[in-house]
């Protein structure tokens, strides 16, 4: 149980996937200028993250892993060279799928996520925690809790940034740095602020 | 579209209409790649090819695409083609594909990789794409070397690993600054390559949300 909760600090403070590792900036710069739109994309990642790690991990350690397809009498069979296309295809069937069970069950948070999730596809947020899973080799356990930190700690991170943003347009910014210049050097602050978990060891 | 120049496509994209500076695309692994040269080089030249060919394969088949699944089908010519360079990188560079780790697979979500194909070479011919995906991938390839260029050079004193300032730990006189090592120091300076660029280039300073009212009375002093 330990291992489990000091995995999910690490994901969420340590290793922080937008502010450690850079990932997801893309929307992460794009839909942070107010705060319900970055806690309903905040939302919508930690749900597809929770679900899109550990799928792929059991595509990863059941059919791509070498000498994984023992199972089915090909025991020298070595996939792994097929892991980028399938986690892209996996993400974006579950995307497509979530879209469409929200739509049929949950309408009110369809309507809330609905714009999010189709750019959730391409959030490397998404892409690169299902690499570092591989890279690491997480357990099944592991990666469900992994994919939830993750997705927290990005969540955590686009708000605050938001917050930020909120309060900044009222500031009277240099020209040339006005908008993605300062939103930069706003989020290698909040880095730097971060950084400062990185002394905890768990 | 109007006319364009096979020039205009591959030059504009360096400085006047940048990936990162101005369309915001790209950004993630741009950041992560740039502690030192030999690797930022190497995703720069991953990223230029990938680029450069799923813009000539997206516009060669662009006209058999029905609109409905063009998406999907964009997304599996990148994969395809970074598994390719991801697999090459493999057996001809190993250690700088360790180095790269996960981020040579973040081609694929690359906004610039996807934004070039559904841009421009679904309304462009395959000659017009290659280029344009080359100019992006070149305007990509500017910004991360500048970053490495800095990181590198202040952060541990060498370039392509040829040490040109002697650090103190090794007996020399110069104290590295190992801030320029960690995250927060790449988006410093990109924000600063950014202001630097809209300096030069006025046109390119977004529009402020409020403005700034001049004080209407006095102050009593």
């Amino acid at each position: 149980m330990e291992h489990y909760i000091s995995l999910l600090l690490k994901a969420i403070f340590i290793e922080n996937m937008a502010l450690a590792f850079f990932l997801g900036m893309c929307t992460f710069l794009a839909i942070s200028k107010k705060i319900e739109a970055a806690t309903g994309l905040g939302i919508a990642v930690v749900v597809v993250l929770t679900l899109t790690v550990p799928v792929n991990n059991l595509i990863y350690n059941n059919i791509l892993r070498e000498g994984a397809l023992a199972w089915a009498g090909l025991p020298d069979v070595d996939l792994s060279f097929l892991g980028l296309i399938t986690y892209i295809g996996v993400i974006a069937a579950i995307v497509q799928i979530m879209e469409m069970i929200l739509d049929k069950y949950i309408p009110a948070l369809y309507s809330a996520l609905g714009v999010f999730l189709p750019l959730i596809t391409v959030n490397c947020a998404i892409m690169g925690a299902a690499l570092f899973m591989v890279e690491r080799d997480y357990t099944f356990g592991e990666s469900v809790v992994y994919g939830f930190g993750a997705g927290v700690g990005w969540a955590l991170a686009i708000v605050a940034l938001a917050g930020i943003r909120e309060k900044l347009k009222y500031s009277d910014v240099p020209e040339g740095l006005r908008g993605l210049g300062i939103t930069f050097i706003t989020v290698g602050l909040m880095s730097l602020g971060f950084m400062s978990f990185s002394g905890i060891s768990l | 579209m109007a006319e364009v120049t096979a020039k205009q496509v591959l030059f504009e994209p360096i400085f006047s209409n940048n990936p990162i500076g101005l369309q915001i695309l790209g950004i993630c692994s741009a950041l992560a790649v740039t502690t030192s040269m030999n690797v930022t080089i190497v995703m720069c030249l991953s990223v230029i090819a990938v680029t450069a060919f799923s813009n000539l394969a997206v516009s060669l088949v662009r006209t058999q695409i029905p609109g409905s699944i063009r998406i999907i089908v964009q997304m599996t010519i990148i994969a395809s083609l970074v598994i390719v360079v991801d697999q090459i990188l493999k057996a001809y560079a190993y250690e700088i594909s360790k180095q790269l780790s996960v981020f040579v697979g973040l081609i694929i979500t690359n906004c610039i990789v996807m934004g070039r194909a559904e841009g421009f070479a679904m309304k462009n011919g395959p000659w017009l794409s290659f280029l344009d995906g080359i100019g992006n991938g070149m305007g990509y390839s500017v910004m991360l070397l500048f970053v490495a260029f800095f990181r590198e050079l202040l952060g541990a004193g060498s370039l392509f690993g040829v040490t040109l300032l002697s650090p103190v730990n090794e007996g020399g006189w110069y104290i590295t600054n190992g801030l320029l090592l960690l995250p927060p120091s790449a988006f410093f300076i990109i924000g600063l390559a950014i202001w630097g660029l809209r300096t030069w280039m006025p046109e390119q300073v977004e529009e402020p949300d409020y403005k700034m009212s001049r004080h209407t009375h006095k102050e009593a002093f």
